[in-house]
């Protein structure tokens, strides 16, 4: 019985992972994505930045930016206190 | 963990500090080339590694002011949120000092792209001070749990 439920899972599973490869786009010509276009055409001019990944990631997604720097704060203070030293036992 | 041998401890007396120069070259030209704050500091980061695995625990904990570590990471926190904050009377992340682009501004000391060359070298900042301090915390971490009695190191040269 329960190789039968595996073996019918596995089929339903492999389906959809055909099925979901089918409708990817095809490589190098994404779907409808005009905040690419507007960012490649316009953020060297707007920013002056040569690398439009950096004028991307500190400019107008500054905000993802600000929680990966707080991440990387709380990352900081949790291994300062898991790796504490403590008391000895007397 | 012993300090490794003569080669490698005159190897890193060498190289330790071009890598801290190149890792400062990655950070300030962050807005022109691949790079930027996160990339700049890992790469100045490796300096604790590298002094740590070639002199040794014992020398690297006497030699390093871990205050300085914190400093850095507090100092760019703060910087980073203090720019984005600065141009709230337009918008959160306004870049107030971006200039338009010219010919000139290639070239230029002061770059045209404004916040986003600060930005790079406070995050620069913080994650050089974070990194190191969190590798410098994790290996004292790991000194807690030695149980047996703490002999002297010895390197393979003494």
């Amino acid at each position: 019985m329960k190789k039968t439920i595996f073996v019918v899972a596995a089929i339903l599973l492999g389906a959809l992972i055909v099925g979901a490869v089918d409708t990817v786009h095809p490589f190098g010509a994404p779907g409808n994505a005009p905040m690419d276009d507007y960012f490649i055409a316009n953020a060297l001019q707007h920013r002056s930045s040569e690398n439009i990944v950096t004028a991307i990631v500190f400019d107008y997604r500054g905000f993802d930016t600000i929680g990966e720097a707080a991440v990387l704060f709380t990352a900081l203070c949790a291994i300062t206190v898991l790796f504490r030293e403590g008391r000895k036992k007397s | 963990m012993n300090p490794l041998s003569l080669v490698v401890r005159t190897t890193c007396d060498f190289f330790a500090w071009f890598m801290i120069i190149f890792g400062v070259n990655v950070v300030v030209h962050g807005y022109m080339t691949p790079g930027g704050g996160f990339q700049g500091g890992a790469i100045i980061a490796t300096f604790a590694v590298f002094f740590l695995v070639a002199y040794g625990g014992r020398k690297m904990l006497a030699w390093v002011n871990e205050k300085v570590y914190d400093l850095f990471d507090e100092i760019g926190l703060v910087l980073f949120f203090l720019l984005a904050f600065w141009g709230l009377p337009t918008s959160f992340f306004f870049n107030f000092f971006a200039k338009p682009f010219t010919e000139s501004s290639v070239t230029a000391i002061i770059p045209g792209a404004g916040t986003i060359a600060l930005m790079s070298i406070a995050v620069g900042f913080e994650v050089s001070g974070a990194i190191s301090l969190i590798i410098l915390t994790m290996y004292k971490g790991i000194r807690i749990f030695r149980t047996e009695s703490q002999e002297l190191e010895t390197g393979y040269e003494r």
